[in-house]
């Protein structure tokens, strides 16, 4: 099989995940997901057509809650955990100019 | 009593008899941690004061008479687990400083019953890979041979057992996780049937396929731990709302007709030869226990491995979307904008590994690929699934390896991503269909430790503990310690 990511895709690839391109690294991240790619071509081999896909192995239902808190939990303790935060704000920089 | 090894059901005794209290064995195993860690780095963080008060309100709790079925039980619970109020890491730079503002359904339910909480053991990096080499903490080595992995990614609980610095450990399995370092460190690993113990509370690799489960001694010590795991949960919308029997007291029973299944396709040319022969020898066992062996094939299990690739990463890519660095998590410095900040707190928090799965994921859904990939790879999911189906309409239990080698140097598949994806060829199958499987120690093979993998229907956790436990009162294997001088 060809490989199927090329570096202008890499670059539309880091964007929608959110990563840095890197530059110096772009061979080797190219050819690391050519390889994963290709791995995963062996499942092109199958006549598929009628089947339909599984989302859940058991076939199951998610099940639904009523919309109604149940639980909180204290905003020091999520908080805490914040980069940067004052006065009940997550900082981020400047968004609008 | 050797306290090193015990198993749960000798601790439960000894410390209901008052031959040991619970905070001299929860001491002993913080001395053999400080002593023999450092060597493994099996632990990412010890909880020293927190156990140590655990364990004098277990020796009150004795004192009293109303001990719960695990009081004063040190157990290791991997990195993945929140614990309210203690670092919880999954393995990454990204949340090397995440406090857990709660704590695990699962974590919760085994302190409940009186687990005492050691401390969080290391894995790989959210749970991606195969031999604890992706750990931002450093890989974590192997108890029987330090120049060689432990398996992974619950590499660290995996050691931690078999190193005798806790009782017993939990760990996650998404496609092969647990059963693979249980099988290389001589380890008892079960990862229940999907939506058996509830995921609410564990961080999240690929939500489709992510199970805890016990990591023990033995087969009966297994079937206690899960008993205190297991239950529906109203947090997880794919927690299962099915009883929980008692799995320690229905493993004593015989085998005898049991029908094992042996599945032709676990039998391929990358199997090691010295495995294959423990696991043939292993399967004689059961024989001569009154189990039928029968041939049975699972033939879309060649394809597993590929589907895995998409759907895991594919999930992985949306679950780790969360990560960018302003709520949570690692954050650059003096970043240029919004963008800036998501990309280089990303970059710079995420390994390598997980970074590539990302990508793998970000093109599989990607438009004019989703059909090609996820959805095929759904597709062939349930294949894999019917495939199981059918077999459990001919027998019981299936068994094989669960891994196609013994341990490995570190280092030595690390360059080679697609031979380490293979290391999981056998359990993954198993993780799409969402059906229970275990690994338990059987023959060494040049003196390391081999898994044979056990398979059930789904919710026949107890026909699988009850094979693996008749398995464990003939043999010996399980018995083993490695080499107290590491």
């Amino acid at each position: 099989m060809n490989d199927l990511v090329n570096e202008k895709t890499l670059v539309e690839l880091s964007t929608l995940a959110a990563l840095p391109f890197e530059p110096e690294k772009s061979k080797a991240t190219l050819d690391a997901l050519n390889e994963v790619l290709a791995l995963v071509g062996q499942m092109q081999s199958l006549d598929i057509s009628d089947v339909a896909p599984l989302a859940h192995p058991l076939e199951r239902h998610q099940t639904l809650r009523a919309d109604a808190v149940t639980e909180t939990i204290d905003a020091s303790a999520l908080s805490q955990n914040a980069p940067l935060y004052e006065a009940g704000l997550y900082f981020v920089p400047k968004v609008i100019e | 009593m050797n306290l090193n090894f015990a198993t749960l059901t000798d601790l439960q005794k000894a410390l209901r008899n008052r031959d040991v209290s619970a905070t001299e064995l929860t001491q002993h195993y913080l001395t053999r941690i400080d002593a023999l860690d450092p060597a493994l780095n099996s632990f990412i963080s010890i909880q020293a004061e927190t156990a140590l008060d655990g364990a004098r309100r277990a020796d009150e709790r004795l004192a009293r008479g109303d001990a719960r079925p695990l009081t004063g039980i040190p157990i290791a619970q991997k990195d993945i687990f929140c614990l309210q109020g203690q670092r919880t890491t999954a393995g990454s730079k990204m949340l090397g400083n995440f406090i857990a503002p709660y704590t695990a359904t699962c974590s919760e339910k085994l302190a409940d019953a009186g687990a005492i909480t050691l401390g969080k053991t290391n894995m790989d990096e959210f749970a991606m890979g195969s031999s604890n080499e992706n750990s931002y903490f450093g890989a974590v080595h192997n108890p029987w041979d330090p120049k060689l992995i432990p398996g992974g990614s619950s590499g660290g609980s995996a050691a931690a057992v078999a190193a005798g610095l806790c009782a017993a450990s939990t760990g996650t399995d998404t496609g092969g996780s647990i059963r693979q370092p249980a099988a290389m460190c001589g380890l008892t690993g079960l990862k229940p049937t999907y939506g058996r113990i509830s995921r609410w509370g564990m961080i999240a690799f690929a939500s489709s396929l992510d199970q805890a489960g016990p990591m023990t001694r033995t087969a009966h010590d297994a079937a206690i731990l899960l008993e205190h795991m297991a239950g529906h949960d109203p947090r997880d919308s794919t927690s299962l709302n099915e009883p929980v029997p008692s799995f320690s007291e229905g493993i004593g029973k015989d085998i005898r007709g049991l029908r094992i299944g042996v599945c032709r396709e676990f039998f391929t040319e990358g199997l090691d030869p010295a495995v294959e022969r423990s696991i043939r020898e292993a399967l004689a066992v059961y024989e001569s226990l009154g189990a039928t062996l029968v041939d049975i094939s699972l033939p879309h299990t060649p394809y597993s491995v590929s589907a895995y690739y998409v759907i895991a990463p594919a999930e992985c890519s949306a679950n780790l979307a969360r990560l960018d660095g302003i709520r949570y998590g690692h954050r650059c410095l003096d970043p240029e904008n919004l963008q800036d900040l998501y990309q280089r707190s990303r970059g710079e928090g995420f390994g390598e590994e997980v970074k590539k799965r990302i990508l793998v994921g970000t093109f599989a859904l990607s438009a004019g690929y989703f059909d090609a990939f996820y959805n095929r790879a759904q597709k062939i999911r349930r294949l894999i699934k019917e495939d199981f189906v059918k077999a459990f309409e001919q027998v019981d239990v299936i068994a094989g390896p669960t891994a196609p080698t013994p341990a490995f140097p570190l280092g030595e598949k690390a360059s080679n991503p697609v031979e380490m994806y293979l290391q999981d060829i056998f359990t993954i199958s198993a993780s799409l269909a969402g059906v229970p499987a275990m690994s338990i120690p059987v023959e060494f093979a040049n003196g390391l430790p081999v898994g044979l993998q056990l398979i059930g229907n789904y919710l026949q956790e107890g026909s699988l503990l009850q094979a693996a436990h008749q398995f464990q009162q003939e043999t010996h294997w399980h018995t083993l310690t490695p080499p107290e001088a590491l």
